[in-house]
């Protein structure tokens, strides 16, 4: 018993793996106070785009030798500019844009990783190496975590107001405008900061999942925030932890766990879940109020 | 409870009265070179409902949103309580009450969460709600009778039941000019008459309510001016002088639907004088020679 309890405690031994713990919660607590906004625009696709957009200005960074939030940064905004271009100069319709000029640059990416496999890791871009992570990362990972949430705490209600009703928003003197901005500078760069926990591909899970999980267990947007912080930082803590024992592929058991907490809750949410909809149906008289 | 009760009094009495909305030579051209609304002026005083009335397209959301500060006016200006539009946003002299079909009713909020949304401009930048914002919102509940609903997501609610609660942030958000964007569209007579009955309450008290309708027929029931659009302002000024058939027939050209009733085709007898209904898609308006009343639902 002891020796299995002294097993299970190996992980927090190692400095690594609590750097890898710790960055992968902020990470993971970040993103999701993100995906409680994006999810319910319509907007959650936009993760996956910039996710995979950035990929070509990481592997640049790395080959270079610059700080890759640099390159990620630069690279995010030519997606951005491509995909306006594009768009002003086409009737082509922007699900296409998107997908066009996200799979581009994505591809070019992977080109460059090719090109030079020995500055570059396909794997660690594509699927993240969080257990490996370099110190200077963390620091970068750590600033953009540390700093979008702070900004996040400070606008939360500000940004409910905008995304929910923006006629209001201006009404009562916001600057609809730069909040709208800022969100989507900070999206930018949560996207970058998960890039080195789950890599480019599993982003869009982490700018997602969390909320879509809140959303079925509470109709407070306050609470739909706090639900949604909670699970990605204890998915992405447990994640890591859970990793060591695998051997790798941290970004994949972060996931895995996200999903299977919004499996339970997509059947088991107290109203908005398929066992409270079959009650409904069998009750239907107290069920209409 | 009574010295706060004073408190939110004295509060709502430094508000400065006299509400007023001047639109002077105001021109709106988008960025794709249309031009929605061509050199339009009016003028509107304090304790005033007034109804803007227009087809689709004749520039009724672009008045509004450029008296919300949402496009900036390529010539003439818009002027509320005497000053620049953003200032008096800053201020919290605008309410706004939504188009339904605008408003995203899955969002998950509660009453209470919408109608405190209204007291957002009057906190610091954290929003943090004081006892006097928690006390407006429930008198703003109160007086629309959303009370027994504050606990329910928004889409939960019927349409007069929605209607009433961004009726009730309106009310919260201390606005002296109020702008309801289609208001009586999906909604039941009764809350129709209790949403009117408000409005008078507030016209009372020196509020100004500028109200897009379609609804016709209730127009001269409830609003004491008219602003008339087509692309500019066609006519402007009392109800009596403007709600004319005339003016209507201008403003919509061949829009309307337009029924001459008279002579034995409406009653048996030998009165010459003729009946015209004009509708377009809710509530007719019925012209009785030269007096306008009312006419009941449908046609």
């Amino acid at each position: 018993m002891t020796e299995m309890l002294a097993e299970l405690l190996v992980p927090f031994s190692y400095n690594y793996m609590m750097k890898a713990m710790w960055v992968s919660a902020l990470v993971g607590g970040v993103c999701a106070f993100l995906s409680a906004y994006l999810m319910l625009k319509g907007w959650s696709l936009m993760g996956d785009a910039l996710g995979h957009s950035i990929v070509p200005g990481v592997a640049a960074a790395y080959i270079l030798g610059a700080p890759f939030a640099i390159g990620a940064f630069l690279a995010g905004i030519l997606a951005s500019l491509g995909m306006n271009f594009v768009k002003q100069q086409t009737r082509l319709r922007e699900d296409a844009v998107i997908g066009l000029v996200f799979t581009s640059l994505f591809a070019l990416g992977l080109l460059m990783a090719s090109l030079w496999p020995t500055s570059v890791s396909i794997q660690t871009i594509v699927l993240g190496n969080i257990l490996a992570i370099a110190d200077e990362d963390v620091v970068q990972v750590a600033i953009i975590a540390g700093i979008s949430l702070v900004i996040m705490v400070f606008i939360w209600k500000d940004l409910m107001v905008t995304f929910f009703d923006e006629s209001h928003a201006r009404s009562i003197g916001l600057n609809t405008t730069l909040l709208k901005v800022i969100f989507f500078t900070l999206l930018s760069a949560c996207t970058v900061a998960a890039l080195q926990t789950v890599g480019a591909c599993l982003v869009i899970a982490m700018v997602v999942t969390p909320g879509a999980t809140a959303y079925l267990l509470t109709d407070r947007f306050g609470r739909l925030i706090v639900i949604s912080v909670a699970l990605g930082v204890s998915t992405s803590f447990v994640g890591a932890y859970i990793s060591y024992f695998l051997d790798g592929a941290t970004g994949g058991v972060i996931v895995v766990l996200q999903t299977l907490l919004f499996l339970v809750a997509f059947y088991l949410a107290p109203k908005h879940g398929l066992l409270a909809a079959r009650r409904r149906r069998l009750a239907p008289t107290e069920a209409i109020t | 409870m009574n010295a706060l009760i004073e408190a939110t009094r004295i509060a709502s009495e430094r508000v400065p009265n006299g509400a007023s909305i001047s639109v002077r030579n105001l021109s709106v051209t988008y960025g794709n070179g249309f031009t929605a609304v061509h050199d339009a002026s009016f003028e509107l005083d304090p304790g005033s409902i007034c109804a803007l009335v227009g087809v689709n397209g004749s520039g009724k959301s672009t008045i509004f949103k450029a008296i919300m500060g949402f496009v900036r006016p390529s010539a003439g200006e818009v002027r509320l309580c005497g000053m620049p539009v953003d200032e008096a946003l800053k201020k919290n002299i605008v309410a706004y009450v939504p188009q339904s079909e605008d408003v995203d009713w899955n969002f998950p909020v509660l009453v209470e969460t919408v109608v405190m949304m209204g007291r957002y401009g009057h906190m610091n930048f954290l929003r943090m709600p004081s006892r006097a914002d928690r006390y407006k919102v429930d008198e703003a509940l109160e007086r629309v009778g959303m009370s027994a609903y504050r606990d329910r997501q928004i889409g939960e609610l019927s349409g007069g039941q929605k209607k009433r609660v961004f009726l009730a942030r309106s009310l919260a958000q201390e606005g002296r000019i109020i702008l309801l964007d289609e208001p009586f569209t999906g909604i039941d007579v009764k809350t129709e008459t209790a949403i009117i009955g408000l409005l008078r309450e507030l016209r009372a008290s020196g509020h100004l309510m500028l109200v897009s309708t379609h609804n016709l027929g209730s127009v001269p029931d409830f609003c004491d001016r008219v602003v008339l659009l087509n692309r500019t302002v066609l006519a402007a000024g009392p109800t009596a002088g403007v709600f004319t058939q005339a003016n209507l027939e201008r403003a919509f050209g061949g829009v309307l639907r337009n029924f001459q009733l008279g002579g034995r085709a409406l009653h048996d007898d030998d009165d010459t004088r003729h009946v015209t209904v004009l509708t377009d898609d809710e509530r007719p308006l019925v012209f009785y020679g030269d007096k306008t009343r009312k006419g009941s639902d449908g046609t």
